[in-house]
């Protein structure tokens, strides 16, 4: 189990919005997954370096070119609102 | 007419197009017909496309004429439903993109040929999250082998339309096994390239470093010319692999006399239902008979692979799905200030799964729990890689089940996250570790297919599809149409 508090902690860091049933079944949920997940822990890592990425990528870089992209007016055709070629959005609080 | 070109695979009805003895639009014609018989049934698509398919055929028909058009081209196909179509809608199985039309296409749907003949864009759990497609907010999909049983996830649309005959083959994607255990649930083949083989842009995100578009097709000839026509190196995509793409299909034929072949001894026993295990012996014996050096691999971190990617697999989602928030695209909930309506878009956009993988993601990766989860689970990433390597030292390739079980009831696990996970267990150290895998159908058990996995080091599908097509020569299935 991991709290209700905690559930709504984190859902506020995720912006994201969760009913009170929604709350209770993700304090049980999250807990039971977690608990399976906590056998990591018995392994010793100490000094296993982490890996990101399975082919060890570093840093890929390409020649700084400017290129055109997309117009701003159809960049802006799936946006829910736009003025004046911007992205629009409620006030900011 | 039209359906002895559906009991054609990909490979043969693309020779026949290319003989002129059927032209595409017909294959297209058929393919739609197909789509309209069994679609009430099984629901493998989201959205279908008839017109755009036959508008698409009669370009590849008119192309035909001057030459210069690759083999496949004029074979009609089903695309995921994350993988953006220009002007299509892509919906990601999610309400939160429900009328998203993508104003460019995938890098892998370009390769394959400017008018690919796409016939409709395949269901799938909400953006690739789940193994029974029923986290769709557009219906589950139905097995076309049992309509009361899953196809599997996340790509379940995608098997399934390959298996219903509605198309030859299709795209999925897999992350910690999307292509493959449908794949093995519906009795198709789907292979999972090597990270970096196929490039990811234009395929939504789910989990960035895990990631892969993957063929899904009715045998392996059809798998090997399906990768042939979507791998390659593409400079919009920084993870893709600047290596030469080989010709998979030259040396197809050419058997597993000599080929080492290692059987995962973690995958054998308890916790893998006894039928999925017998195929596998089957199929390994069959090996043997073959001509190849078969005997048995230990991977003794393998089960720490599934609570290391659900560590890692949500942390990328948490991070991922972060850009749906009602600004650029798709679904708002207007509200009073910005943060209600992030708040209240992502409430009613997203479904369950969705909700909990970002809550666990978010958790992991929160100030605190960062070194115990996290960071932990990268670390055992690592041991799973080292585990594999020893393996691929003795060995060419691991043979494993793909799903611990057959196709399961609609319903019967949804409600239940964890064992839902399970269906991963087999296939999620490949994402991890980044390999190639695919998944042929090896026989039945209680009537219903079963899927054997082989693996191999990277950048090596040429030689896993040799041996993926011995092993379905010595396998007791063969492809029929369903339902």
């Amino acid at each position: 189990m991991i709290s209700e508090a905690e559930v709504r902690h984190v859902a506020n860091l995720a912006r994201l919005g969760l009913t009170n049933d929604e709350v209770e079944k993700m304090s049980g949920q999250l807990g039971a997954i977690l608990d399976s997940i906590d056998q990591i822990g018995e392994l010793d890592l100490e000094d296993v370096p982490p890996t990101a990425n399975a082919l060890n990528l570093t840093n890929v870089l390409r020649p700084d070119e400017p290129h055109r992209e997309l117009p701003p007016d159809e960049a802006l055709s799936a946006a829910p609102d736009a003025v004046d070629d911007l992205f629009a959005v409620p006030r900011i609080d | 007419m039209a359906t002895d070109l559906l009991n054609l695979s990909a490979y043969e009805l693309a020779k026949t197009i290319e003989a002129r003895e059927v032209s595409a639009r017909e294959a297209a014609e058929a393919a739609n017909a197909r789509i309209e018989e069994v679609e009430d049934d099984v629901n493998s698509f989201v959205t279908t496309t008839p017109e755009l398919a036959i508008e698409r055929a009669e370009r590849v028909d008119a192309r035909m004429r001057n030459g210069g058009v690759k083999l496949w081209e004029g074979v009609p196909i089903a695309v995921k439903d994350v993988l953006s179509t220009r002007g299509v809608r892509t919906t990601c199985g999610s309400k939160i993109l429900e009328n998203f039309e993508p104003l460019y296409d995938a890098s892998a749907l370009l390769n394959y040929g400017e008018d690919m003949i796409v016939v409709g864009k395949a269901n799938c759990d909400e953006f690739a999250m789940g193994s029974s497609t029923e986290n769709s907010a557009y219906g589950p999909t139905r097995n076309p082998w049992a309509l009361d049983r899953v196809p599997g996830g996340s790509s379940g649309g995608s098997a399934a339309a390959v298996a219903a005959g509605e198309g030859w083959w299709s795209l999925g994607t897999d992350t910690g096994g999307s292509v493959r255990q449908p794949g093995a649930l519906c009795g198709v083949v789907g292979m999972k390239p090597t990270y970096g083989r196929v490039s990811r842009y234009g395929l939504i995100a789910f989990a960035s470093s895990l990631d892969q578009i993957g063929p899904m097709t009715r045998d392996v000839r059809d798998s090997a010319l399906l990768l042939q026509a979507i791998a390659g190196h593409d400079p919009q995509d920084s993870t893709s692999a600047n290596i030469e793409v080989p010709d998979y299909l030259a040396d197809l034929e050419g058997g597993v006399a000599g080929l080492r072949v290692g059987v995962v001894k973690e995958l054998m026993g308890e916790g893998i239902e006894a039928g999925p295990r017998e195929v596998v012996e089957r199929v390994a014996r069959g090996l043997e008979d073959a001509g190849a050096e078969v005997g048995e691999v230990s991977l003794p971190h393998y089960r720490y692979g599934l609570p290391a990617y659900y560590i890692i697999a949500p942390a990328e989602v948490s991070s991922n799905l972060a850009r749906f928030d009602g600004v650029r695209y798709g679904l708002r909930v207007p509200a009073d200030g910005v943060h209600e309506m992030y708040r209240k878009t992502r409430e009613e956009g997203f479904g369950d799964e969705a909700k909990r993988r970002i809550m666990l993601g978010t958790y992991a990766l929160s100030s605190g729990y960062y070194d115990a989860y996290y960071a932990q689970a990268q670390k055992v990433r690592t041991r799973i890689i080292e585990d594999f390597r020893a393996a691929f030292a003795r060995y060419d390739v691991l043979v494993s089940p793909t799903a611990p079980s057959v196709a399961f009831g609609i319903g019967e696990k949804i409600d239940d996250p964890l064992a839902m996970y399970y269906q991963d267990l087999c296939t999620i150290p490949v994402n991890l570790a980044g390999i190639p895998a695919i998944s042929i159908p090896g026989g039945l058990s209680n009537g219903l297919p079963v899927g054997v996995q082989l693996m191999s080091d990277h950048f090596t599908e040429a030689m896993l599809l040799r041996a993926a097509r011995a092993a379905e020569e010595v396998a007791d299935f063969e492809y029929t149409l369903k339902p």
